[in-house]
């Protein structure tokens, strides 16, 4: 073994950012200066073991420097003057502020663990947590998406005392799988790879671990070449009483499952760099989901019996966040590396402190439960390691043969960081109105719903196991032939409750042009999906997944400044907290000269808990001569806002005619508008549909293209039960809606316009082959 | 009470071991869920029990192929306690990987030395999740497992390998031995090749027995069908019945009758 000493205290400014990005620490110069006078202050030089730990610790990835950094903001609305606004943290005072503001008792646990953690019964809570896997996917697109799995399902594993996984989510932004070879840059993969990749890796990975994915999107944009996005989440539930860890001075530092190898070194501080075409893909991580799914199997019996204090899991950083992170909780830790299983011979210490080879979990056990809890693991094969112990010291001391290898004040590592300070602009622009003309309506119509964005994915569904653990009671493919497009996907997570967790999600392309926009859309979105299917808005919270590019000038900080704001208003209007998230910054690829990004991205992720799965509904159509309605105002714009009050009042409405058994089907109007959402009902449903344009409740608009296709937000179609009508119609009085058709026994779907019949007038089975012969056959 | 103990037998990797557990329960008997380490280490006998249910998963990943591994552990270390349970009519159900395993472990369908029916990729090549529609098969079956199920039924799958490939002798034997359960068909009963037989199995064949009838093998899950939610279009179709816990509770009757 070999412990290098770094010579920091020597170097000049322009030695020290030389030095950053030698050794891949990412720090900027104001950090490595603060680093530097701590080392000054204690007279000499920090070891590999000591700089890479307050790089990882540092990192934009585990201290989100940009998100909580103070902002001097400027901007001016539309017809406005310029205003100005001060955020100490941005985060803090936004996303963070509205949670507390709405101080919901069923919050349990928010933004400090692993996941975000809401009560589900008197006994029971849920956990919830959404990461991202961009760089690594980018780079080896199987391994890259499979650890992305892995890592997120043991942020569930290690929140609280550990929950245990029941549903995964995915959602993948990619380049368009049709783009042309010759036009993709050197170093970058085809889209098309990339996205087979992506999937096979989060089939192989969640299918083994048992975990049903059940919900996802993906949406394709030129934006994505360079940088794909990997969003994975995953839901849980645990005791409502093992929602909280500590560690006490004395407690055993036991590492559990895979072995350390040099997979992932660095991972942490590379997804805050730009790829480019010489990254290695040593970076990337290797997963077995069967040595994690043994970890889950054992630790869930170590953890009912109660003979642990804490949990964690290793992610980026490895041992050195993990084991440092729950010393925190003590207020110090001795660890001795040598004791590390290792997956070869030959890593440095440095090496073993920061990789981030999968399948591993470290435990705070007290002394005198060691042999039990030992006893439980190497029952089933599990391999678990003492490393050391958690003392009060203040100190993080980590030893290699008992030589010491670094010791680092933990209120320095933990507290040290220098606070970024930034400024940012946004300035609103007045969004153009897009005019399309098409002739022909129905083609139209076929164009759309065969379109990337649009269009069946059934071909990625089926290749996971979404029924796995037999709760999946609203399914990700509905209707009468099992292909529907579901809203969202309800669980039914305990055998003798019909209690229900719906899972939904928003994800959109509006941030080329407008962040706001994005945000309010997105947030609409997974309320709406999350509404269609009987979700509970009083009983409702939200993620929040930040993708970002290049944040190098005022302009792009200001698109993020706008998101959070609109993360704040709609969460104020919804009434629905904010309960974990994680930001993805720098998805960008150098090109020369030339710095790609990808287009701002925020993922919304919601989940509700029912009180009664029997409520719910899918989005088929059930029965010829139900009235059809339309909830919502229709309106003529490129760049969606949402009408806070008008939305309120229509999402509460329609959830109390979804409980009041008023609907037999709803589907919310999304991309495609009126004329995909309809579509989709019938093919899924196998039955017909007339509507009529004069009755849709519009907004400036003269033409039936417009209607059908605005993507106007908090919109939903109602199959609403003819005998239930009159209440139907009594409880959504006061909100926008209208009653514009009804169901057919004949399989057409029929669109009269506002001059002349039958605007569109085609069979269901067409529309259905239009949607599903994009990625029908992919293979 | 004196309700039916019943194994599910876990190891690394099984995954539908708490849903088989929760089916069983349901059932009316008294499931354990058990590592097979524990049998291994003799710590638990198969004697206790009068169901052994081998669940869904990847167990050990599904290294060298589906359920090979475990296969393996039955067939080296723990054989003489099988045949001994099989030996007295207990009842052996094996569910996907399950299933998988049985048809490597020498004793399932035929008590031999050699491997005579296996469980390949699927003619898609790729992991297949989807409900089918399952043909009810008069044969060994009906007088336990079967018992009263209609004449097509419904179920979900969920793998990789599952289709069903054997020599013409075997089959031929098979046959005459009415040993075949279900077998996969349309909407009307028909067979009517992918989707509705989504793996490309031999002759549509779902799921066998042994020629005595009480060990059986199914692609399909029974346990992810014990309550009417589960169903996909429950929604719109109040009056189905959850025909997985038939299977289950056939099998419980039949071991509190019987055994």
């Amino acid at each position: 073994m070999e412990i290098k000493t770094i010579d920091i205290l020597s170097a000049s400014e322009t030695q020290l950012q030389e030095m950053s990005k030698k050794y891949l620490l990412s720090l900027n110069l104001e950090e490595m200066l603060v680093v530097q006078k701590y080392f000054k202050d204690l007279g000499k030089n920090p070891t590999d073991v000591e700089i890479e730990t307050i790089a990882q610790t540092w990192s934009e990835h585990c201290k989100h420097k940009t998100l909580t950094s103070s902002i001097d903001f400027n901007y001016t609305k539309i017809g406005g003057k310029p205003q100005k606004k001060l955020y100490k943290n941005l985060l803090k005072d936004t996303i963070f502020k509205i949670t507390k503001e709405l101080n919901k008792k069923w919050c349990i646990s928010v933004f400090q663990d692993n996941a975000g953690v809401i009560e589900f019964d008197d006994k029971d809570a849920v956990a919830f947590k959404v990461e991202t896997h961009n760089h690594p996917s980018a780079i080896e697109p199987y391994g890259g998406a499979g650890t992305g799995i892995g890592g997120v399902i043991r942020d569930i594993l290690g929140v609280g005392l550990g929950a245990k996984p029941i549903m995964n989510t995915d959602i993948f932004c990619f380049g368009p799988d049709n783009y042309p070879q010759e036009k993709v840059p050197k170093g970058v993969l085809h889209p098309k790879r990339v996205f087979k990749g992506v999937v096979s890796g989060v089939r192989d990975y969640g299918n083994r671990m048992g975990i049903p994915t059940s919900n996802g999107t993906i949406l394709f944009d030129e934006g994505y070449i360079h940088n794909p996005l990997v969003y994975c989440g995953t839901v849980g539930m645990l005791p409502k009483d093992k929602a909280f860890k500590k560690v006490l001075p004395g407690d055993i530092i036991l590492a559990v499952g895979g072995k350390t190898g040099r997979d992932g070194i660095h991972g942490a501080t590379f997804s805050s760099l730009s790829l480019d075409e010489n990254v290695s893909s040593t970076v990337v991580q290797i997963g077995n989901p069967i040595v994690e799914k043994k970890v889950l199997d054992t630790m869930l019996i170590a953890r009912d019996k109660n003979l642990y204090n804490a949990v964690t899991d290793c992610g980026a950083g490895g041992f050195s966040s993990a084991i440092g992170e729950l010393a925190i909780f003590s207020n110090g830790a001795k660890v001795h590396l040598e004791k590390a299983p290792l997956k070869y011979k030959g890593l440095q210490p440095w090496e073993i402190w920061i990789s981030e080879a999968q399948e591993r979990m470290v435990f705070a056990v007290p002394k005198n439960n060691l042999e039990e809890i030992l006893k439980i693991f190497t029952d089933e094969d599990v391999e678990a390691t003492v490393l050391g112990e958690f003392t009060n010291t203040g100190k993080l001391e980590v030893f290699y043969d008992s030589k010491i290898v670094c010791s680092l004040d933990m209120k320095f590592l933990h507290d040290g960081i220098p606070k970024r300070h930034k400024s940012a602009v946004w300035n609103e622009k007045k969004s153009a109105v897009k005019k399309i003309k098409s002739k022909n309506l129905t083609n139209r119509l076929k164009e759309i719903l065969s379109s990337l964005n649009v269009c069946s994915k059934e071909w990625v569904i089926r290749q996971y196991d979404h029924e796995v653990q037999a709760q999946t009671v609203i399914k990700p493919l509905v209707g009468v032939k099992n292909d529907g497009p579901s809203d969202a996907a309800v669980l039914k997570p305990l055998p003798d409750s019909d209690k229900g967790i719906v899972v939904s999600n928003g994800v959109n392309l509006y941030g080329k042009k407008d962040a706001y926009s994005m945000a309010v859309s997105a947030i609409d979105e997974a309320l709406r999906n999350l509404v269609a299917v009987g979700g509970n808005l009083k009983k409702t919270a939200l993620l929040d997944n930040f993708c970002w590019g290049a944040l190098d000038t005022p302009e792009q900080l200001g698109e993020i400044v706008m998101t959070c704001e609109a993360c704040y208003d709609m969460g104020k209007v919804f009434e629905t907290p904010f309960i974990s998230g994680k930001d993805s910054l720098n998805n960008k690829y150098k090109l020369g000269s030339k710095t790609v990004s990808i287009p701002p991205t925020l993922l919304i992720s919601a989940i509700s808990v029912i009180d009664d799965i029997k409520k719910c509904i899918t989005m088929d159509l059930k029965k010829s001569g139900n009235p059809v309605y339309i909830v919502g105002l229709t309106k003529d714009e490129v760049l969606p806002r949402v009408d806070f009050e008008n939305a309120k009042k229509q999402m509460t409405a329609l959830q109390e005619a979804i409980e009041q058994k008023t609907v037999d089907s709803c589907h919310d109007c999304s991309d495609g508008g009126i004329a995909v959402s309809c579509s989709e009902m019938c093919f899924s449903g196998g039955l017909g549909m007339e509507i009529n344009l004069k009755n849709v409740p519009a907004e400036n608009i003269k033409s039936d293209e417009a209607i059908l296709f605005s993507e106007s937000n908090s919109r939903f179609i109602v199959e609403v039960r003819k005998e239930k009508e009159k209440d139907f119609n009594r409880i959504l009085q006061g909100a926008n809606f209208a009653k514009i058709g009804q169901v057919v026994k004949n399989k057409k779907f029929i669109v009269n316009g506002l001059r002349k019949k039958s605007v569109i007038d085609s069979d269901i089975s067409e529309l259905k082959n239009s949607w599903q012969k994009t990625l029908g056959n992919y293979d | 009470m004196n309700k039916t103990k019943v194994i599910v037998l876990r190891t690394a990797g099984t995954n539908c071991d708490i849903e088989t557990a929760n089916g069983f329960k349901l059932a009316g008997a008294d499931p354990e869920i058990v590592h097979i380490n524990k049998f291994l280490r003799n710590e638990k006998s198969f004697s206790d029990y009068k169901i052994l249910a081998v669940p869904g998963g990847f167990s050990y990943g599904d290294d060298i192929s589906a359920g090979k591994v475990f296969a393996n552990k039955l067939k080296y270390k723990l054989k003489n306690e099988i045949m001994e349970f099989t030996k007295n009519g207990k009842l052996i159900i094996g569910i996907c990987n399950g299933f998988q395993i049985l048809v490597k472990s020498g004793f399932f369908p035929f008590i031999e030395n050699k491997q005579s029916v296996t469980l390949t990729n699927n003619d898609s090549g790729k992991f297949e999740c989807r409900w089918v529609y399952l043909k009810t098969m008069k044969g060994i079956a009906n007088k336990i497992w079967t018992k009263g199920l209609p004449d097509v039924i419904q179920l979900p799958i969920a793998h990789g390998e599952g289709k069903f490939v054997c020599e013409k002798d075997t089959l031929k034997k098979i046959k005459q031995n009415s040993q075949i359960v279900f077998k996969y068909v349309d909407e009307k009963g028909k067979s009517s090749g992918f989707p509705y037989n989504p793996n490309g199995s031999v002759e549509d064949i779902v799921g066998i027995t042994n020629p005595e009838g009480n060990i059986f093998g199914l692609m399909p899950h029974p346990e992810r069908f014990v309550v009417k939610q589960q169903y996909p279009l429950w929604t719109k179709d109040k009056n189905v019945e959850p025909f997985g816990l038939m299977i289950l509770k056939n099998a419980v009757d039949y071991a509190k009758s019987n055994l």
